[in-house]
């Protein structure tokens, strides 16, 4: 270590070192998304060259290649980023805000109410398109304000909403499957994207709405992101900060649901990736910058992996959401095992 | 040197159906240090935070200059108030030089970038506190009176000209007590920051207090100068313990000397005053 001539030197090196990191940090994720997305585009149960793949893109015919790439693996590649990112995000604000990994929407239930209200739009009241995520959203929200409320008492949230969510989740977990037994005509495909998750099946189309819903909810959070890292010092520091602790909350809460509801809505709860995207970004980030940005993109990393590894690396096809479950269960575990010992945060 | 008149006035807060503070009123004198005591569970804390916004009050208010706070941008209040609550929460693993910056969040905006002042703003609560060399540990590593030194500096960076601090010194051996205190009134004597803060210990209270507060039932009981407060008299009420008060030949101050049932000589010295109930 080199002696700073005086210590606002070190002060000064101390900040853009942790900058560097935080960039390179970023720029890493970046390329690991952009390097899953070209492989999935071009290596599949076939092999197209990486040249095919680029004029499928800019909308030239290529025989063989078009259908493949362009209707297959396309959109179920833009789909996983969308759906990843807005997981990932939508995970990480919850569990900022909540100080504690376990508040992830996907654990307390809120994943499960948009899940239960897509699938009772589409299967009871034959609504499709955006309709079925502006139904998920709002019983989503209604989820976060019903575990809230009951887990709330003077301002502090804890161990008792995460109980409460789970909970919640199980019933709501069990009104799916209810609703999924009860209509016959559904099958096996689709009633495994609103139990676990998948990207089977995915249309260009969906991804507009679910972009939409990312930049507006996105951006709300990004905006509020400043506000949102000092939650992480207790509501007591934050308000000391400056920070309108209630209100932020609030929007925190909206913007999260929003996007969770919005990716719940096209590819049902992939399982774990909103709970697993903050803590592998806090483990990367550490506490050089704000882990919004790193959990989306660990979203879309694990969403693009984990459907790749389902489709093409493990033997028989399973839905994306089976492989997140996989990998997600044992760190649920781990946090659980490790909660009552210590008690969690970020 | 600061003239910020801080400003209760009938004052009522609390949580949910629970009222605490049942119309309090307290003026903060400016550029003095204030010391708040109290029972355990009177409303120190709810105080404070009232104070500092994150409890709304049901009735009453506070003006800072003049004007109410929840009239005033949150974050230009932040700018001229500072809160060290009486447990701040750490992020796992966050170091020293990071937690510190945290404190120049009011200072900044959506698109404003880090500015040379921040730096000095860090670099001088980090040097203020002697903690300068701790920079680039994490804070977990850290023993509990170098940890609150480190949370006094994140205070410090926030460079508010009107200081609260919830019992700054509780969990600290004497020493690191005595260094905590003679750091803030250090602070309050070179840059004429208004301190107010949270003391369990009435002597340390009375020896380092120019205003004293002895607030019970959620109401400020009395409120002076040191010599003013700290009675006999007073300790029965707020505390309704027995007592001596005596000076303290270093300061000059008075000392509190709990009188309890047990262990006391007669006067004279003679028999077993244990056996005796004080008078
Ligand atoms: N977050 C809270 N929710 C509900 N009650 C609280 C909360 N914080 C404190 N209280 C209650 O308010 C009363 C005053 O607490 P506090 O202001 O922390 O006292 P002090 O700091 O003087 O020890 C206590 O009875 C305490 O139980
Ligand atoms: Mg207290």
């Amino acid at each position: 270590m080199t002696i700073p001539s005086s210590t606002i030197d070190g002060v000064i090196a101390h900040r853009r070192k942790s900058a560097r990191r935080y960039r390179l940090v970023l720029a890493v994720l970046l390329t690991l998304v952009a390097a899953i997305f070209a492989v999935t585009l071009s290596v599949g149960q076939s092999i197209t060259p990486p040249g095919d793949v680029l004029r499928v893109l800019v909308g030239e015919p290529v025989s063989g290649a078009s259908f493949t790439v362009g209707q297959l693996r396309l959109p179920r590649a833009v789909l996983s980023i969308l759906a990843g990112l807005c997981f990932g995000l939508g995970g990480v604000a919850f569990q900022v805000m909540l100080r504690n990994p376990l508040a992830s929407p996907d654990i307390i239930g809120i994943s499960s109410g948009a899940g239960a209200a897509a699938v009772f739009a589409i299967a009871v009241l034959s609504m499709n398109g955006p309709m079925v995520s502006v139904v998920a959203i709002v019983a989503g929200l209604g989820v976060a304000l019903l575990v809230y409320g009951l887990s709330f008492r003077n301002g502090v949230a804890g161990t008792r909403l995460i109980l409460v969510g789970i909970g919640v989740s199980a019933m709501l977990q069990s009104v799916i499957a209810y609703i999924l037994q009860s209509a016959p005509d559904w099958n096996l495909q689709e009633a495994m994207r609103w139990l676990t998750g998948s990207v089977n099946g995915a249309q260009l189309g969906q991804a507009l709405p679910l972009l939409l819903a990312l930049l507006f909810f996105g951006g709300l959070l990004l905006v509020r992101g400043r506000d949102l890292e000092t939650l992480r010092l207790g509501d007591d520091t934050a308000a000391a900060l400056g920070t309108r602790v209630s209100q932020t909350r609030m929007l925190v809460i909206v913007a999260a649901v929003g996007l969770i509801a919005s990716a719940t809505a096209a590819t049902g709860p992939i399982a774990f990736v909103a709970f697993l995207s903050g803590p592998i970004a806090g483990r990367i980030v550490r506490n050089d910058g704000s882990l919004l940005t790193p959990a989306a993109l660990t979203g879309a990393v694990l969403v693009l992996l984990a459907d790749y590894v389902g489709q093409h690396v493990l033997p028989g096809r399973y839905p994306v959401g089976v492989v997140t479950g996989a990998l997600g269960a044992p760190y649920l575990i781990y946090l659980i095992v490790r909660i009552n010992r210590i008690g969690g945060s970020l | 040197m600061t003239d910020h008149l801080l400003v209760a006035s009938g004052l009522t807060a609390g949580y949910d159906n629970t009222e605490i503070l049942h119309g309090l009123d307290l003026t903060i004198p400016p550029g003095k240090v204030t010391v708040i005591v109290g029972a355990n569970a009177c409303g120190k804390s709810t105080f404070l935070r009232t104070l500092s916004r994150l409890i709304a009050p049901s009735a009453g208010q506070v003006m800072l200059d003049g004007k109410s706070i929840h009239r005033t941008p949150s974050r230009e209040l932040a700018r001229t108030l500072g809160l060290l609550p009486q447990s701040p929460i750490a992020p796992e693993g966050i170091t020293v030089a990071d937690l510190v910056s945290r404190g120049r969040h009011p200072h900044q905006s959506l698109f404003s970038r880090w500015t040379r002042q921040d730096d000095e703003a860090v670099d001088s609560a980090l040097t203020a506190t002697k903690t300068i060399d701790l920079a680039e540990r994490p804070i977990d590593e850290l023993s509990g009176g170098q940890r609150q030194r480190v949370w006094i500096a994140m205070a410090l960076a926030q460079q508010t000209d009107i200081l609260l601090l919830d019992e700054p010194t509780t969990f600290l051996d004497i020493n690191h007590q005595i260094e905590v205190l003679d750091l803030l009134t250090d602070l309050n004597g070179t840059r004429g920051t208004t301190v107010v803060m949270v003391l369990h210990d009435l002597n340390l209270a009375a020896r380092y207090a120019d205003h004293l507060v002895a607030i019970a039932d959620g109401r400020v009981q009395i409120s002076g100068t040191p010599e003013e407060v700290l009675t006999e008299a007073t300790v029965r009420q707020v505390f309704g313990l027995d007592s001596r008060v005596i000076s303290d030949p270093t300061s000059g101050r008075p000392i509190m000397l709990p009188i309890g049932r047990h262990r006391m000589i007669a006067i004279g010295g003679m028999g077993d005053a244990s056996q005796k109930e004080s008078a």
